[in-house]
């Protein structure tokens, strides 16, 4: 059975001053950009579909905050969150969302696409479960080449019911690859709730089946992610195989866009549960009350983060779109 | 399950000697392994065993366990792996045993593997080579022998090779392995035995390029993968009859050397494809209209297809023989376009 993290407060003050400023500023960058993502979606100035990830930053932080650049991501159809957190430009996300030349797939990929080679984020994914055993490729070349670089795969619940999940953590055991497994349960499979999917209570005990050792967290709790993490992250770099973290988290929007709650398939109450633990203002609040940061300071990372964001809007609706001639660029190579 | 049982010959000796289809794609592989040190091999029973068609016989002797990993029967987290070390930078070779299992890692083929370079915006590439067996003929029924190309052909970002004899067989295996892209090497079952001359330095056929593999004036036979055989075969029996067909093998699918047989049919003007695969949305279809749009004047006749019927590949022999087209089908094809006009 999957071991349950402690979240007590006085581990957490293991962690640095630097790790919860930088655990932050992650968080806020990856709020802001999706809030106003979903305004200018909301103004339909977006086109395609919108997964928003707001609710579920403190995953992306913890986990992001825990790897290095040259380390690789697979990431979902919620993909923007481990994009952000990852380190991939911000101008580069919006003109994609934009659908313009200069986006971070030229154009041609959207919101479910967004990838970025230089900061091992190897792709956003429109298939449910498709990036894990990718992931796997990952870490099997770091080891084939003799690198130390590790790969982690985010999915949600839904996703470890999908075959290509239970393949790609078989074949990591089986191969003993730096694989780390990240589950973000926000206990919806776009509208259907994890007791409607499963029989489980903690998605994790299904690393058991592979022989891969696995951990709970409290998905609001960045610190409690980045410990977990950071375990997982230095147990697969130093060969001892894949390891399985399961993050129970929330997200605050609709699996897709902003409203258009047709069939409310979940009530107010329980939105506003998961709102009271906020992921940011639960590590704000901590940062404050433990002299780590001082409201001014954190308000100052909101403010610059606004900045930057407001900029990469601006720099993406002048941005040029694709033109036509260039539809079958990149189909092949040479 | 039959597999090819002669001896391995990786190094042979003699300059112009004959080596079987299997043999030729086992050289092929291990000299591009050779030359690449990028280049490995996974697949279910690929390193220890050799593979079930003993295509990889020996390869584990030679490159060890590093370069030949056996994996769980887990065809979509083994194409996925391949996918994940291409965008790595390596050059994976992953075995699909037989083209039936596709369908269970069509994902990774079609989704992740073909689309990749495209929504990276070009900025990486996806050198992936797969290989599997295709075709009927050893009686191994609907779920291991079909003739899938068409599925294959159909996803822009893919290559399809299907080699024809044991020349092409080298020769296609290493230019997929060099190739930037994700290549399916359809080795067809019913070859895998059968010998021809195959130079022993390491060489490569271009992709997308067909071969005239017999010169004629009267018909076009347009043949992929096993019926390039049958329809040079037809072709003799034909020339006895003072017909002189032209054989045309695609060697590669996708992308598809239309030039070769446009050429071809403005000197033949009847043209007949023929291929293993199911006659409905076949390539053939796509042949034919691809020949209607760019040289319909010069045909004297509609293009001819031949291909199997709508229908699972059969078990019983009598019923696979009736099932895969044949030289003596071929031959009458070939008539039927000569008793027009």
């Amino acid at each position: 059975m999957a071991q349950r993290a402690s979240t007590a407060s006085k581990e957490s003050t293991q962690v640095s001053t630097q790790v919860i400023k930088d655990l932050h500023e992650r968080m806020v960058r990856i709020r802001l950009f999706e809030t106003e993502a979903g305004k200018l979606m909301e103004a339909g100035k977006l086109p395609g579909f919108l997964h928003l990830y707001v609710g579920q930053e403190a995953v992306a932080a913890g986990v992001m905050a825990a790897l290095r650049d040259d380390d690789q991501i697979t990431s979902t159809h919620r993909g923007h969150g481990h994009a952000v957190a990852k380190g991939v430009g911000l101008r580069e996300m919006y003109a994609e969302l934009y659908g313009r030349v200069t986006g971070a797939c030229l154009g041609r990929g959207g919101s479910m696409h967004i990838n970025d080679l230089t900061r091992g984020m190897l792709g956003a994914n429109g298939i449910v479960g498709a990036g894990v055993p990718i992931a796997v490729g990952a870490a099997f070349a770091a080891r084939y080449k003799g690198e130390d670089n590790v790969a982690v795969t985010f999915f949600g619940d839904g996703a470890t019911n999908i075959g290509a999940w239970h393949e790609g953590a078989n074949m990591a055991a089986i191969l003993g690859l730096p694989v780390v497994f990240v589950c973000e349960n926000n206990g919806y499979a776009e509208f259907t709730p994890q007791s409607g999917h499963m029989l489980l209570t903690d998605v994790a005990d299904r690393a058991a089946a592979y022989g891969m050792p696995s951990v709970v967290v409290d998905g609001m709790d960045a610190v409690a992610v980045h410990r977990a993490a950071t375990e997982a992250v230095e147990r697969a770099r130093s060969g001892a195989g894949p390891m399985m973290i399961e993050a129970k988290t929330y997200r605050y929007f609709d699996h897709q866009g902003v409203k258009g709650l047709r069939h409310p398939y979940r009530s107010d109450e329980e939105v506003a549960e998961w709102k009271a633990r906020d992921p940011i203002d639960l590590l704000e609040a901590r940062a404050v009350a433990d002299g780590t940061a001082t409201r001014a300071e954190l308000d100052d990372v909101w403010q610059r983060t606004r900045d930057e964001i407001a900029d990469a809007i601006a720099y993406a609706e002048a941005s040029p779109l694709p033109d036509p001639a260039d539809l079958l660029l990149n189909v092949y190579s040479g | 399950m039959t597999t090819a049982t002669e001896a391995s010959a990786v190094t042979p000796v003699a300059a112009a000697r004959k080596l079987s289809y299997v043999k030729a794609f086992n050289e092929g592989l291990a000299q591009a392994m050779r030359e690449d040190e990028n280049v490995f091999v996974a697949g279910e029973d690929v390193a220890g065993y050799g593979g079930v068609f003993r295509m990889f016989d020996h390869l584990l002797d030679e490159f060890g366990p590093r370069r030949m990993i056996d994996t769980p029967i887990s065809e979509a987290a083994l194409v996925g792996l391949g996918v994940g070390a291409a965008a790595r930078g390596l050059r994976p070779v992953v075995d699909l045993m037989f083209m039936d299992f596709m369908g269970v890692c069509l994902d990774q083929i079609v989704n992740q593997a073909a689309k990749m370079k495209y929504m990276f915006g070009g900025a990486l590439s996806v050198p992936l080579t797969i290989t599997t067996a295709s075709g009927a003929g050893l009686g191994a029924a609907a779920q291991h022998s079909q003739s899938l190309e068409a599925w294959l052909a159909h996803v822009p970002g893919l290559k399809v090779v299907m080699p024809s004899d044991a020349y092409t067989a080298k020769g296609l295996t290493v230019s997929a392995i060099r190739d930037d892209n994700p290549v399916v090497i359809m080795l067809n079952k019913v070859l895998l035995g059968s010998a021809g001359e195959v130079p022993e330095e390491i060489y490569g056929i271009p992709l997308g390029q067909a071969h005239t593999a017999r010169h004629g004036c009267d018909v076009t036979v347009i043949a992929l993968g096993r019926m390039v055989g049958e329809a040079l075969a037809a072709a003799g029996e034909l020339a006895a009859e003072g017909v002189e067909i032209e054989v045309i093998d695609p060697r590669t699918v996708q992308p598809l050397d239309t030039e070769t047989m446009f050429a071809s049919v403005r000197r033949t003007n009847r043209v007949l494809v023929v291929h293993e695969a199911v006659t409905f949305g076949g390539l053939g279809a796509e042949i034919a209209a691809q020949i209607q749009d760019s040289v319909f004047d010069y045909l004297d006749a509609p293009v001819l297809r031949i291909g199997a019927p709508f229908s699972p590949v059969p078990f019983s022999p009598v019923l696979e023989k009736a099932y895969v087209p044949d030289r003596a089908r071929i031959a009458q094809g070939c008539r039927r376009l000569l008793e027009r006009s």
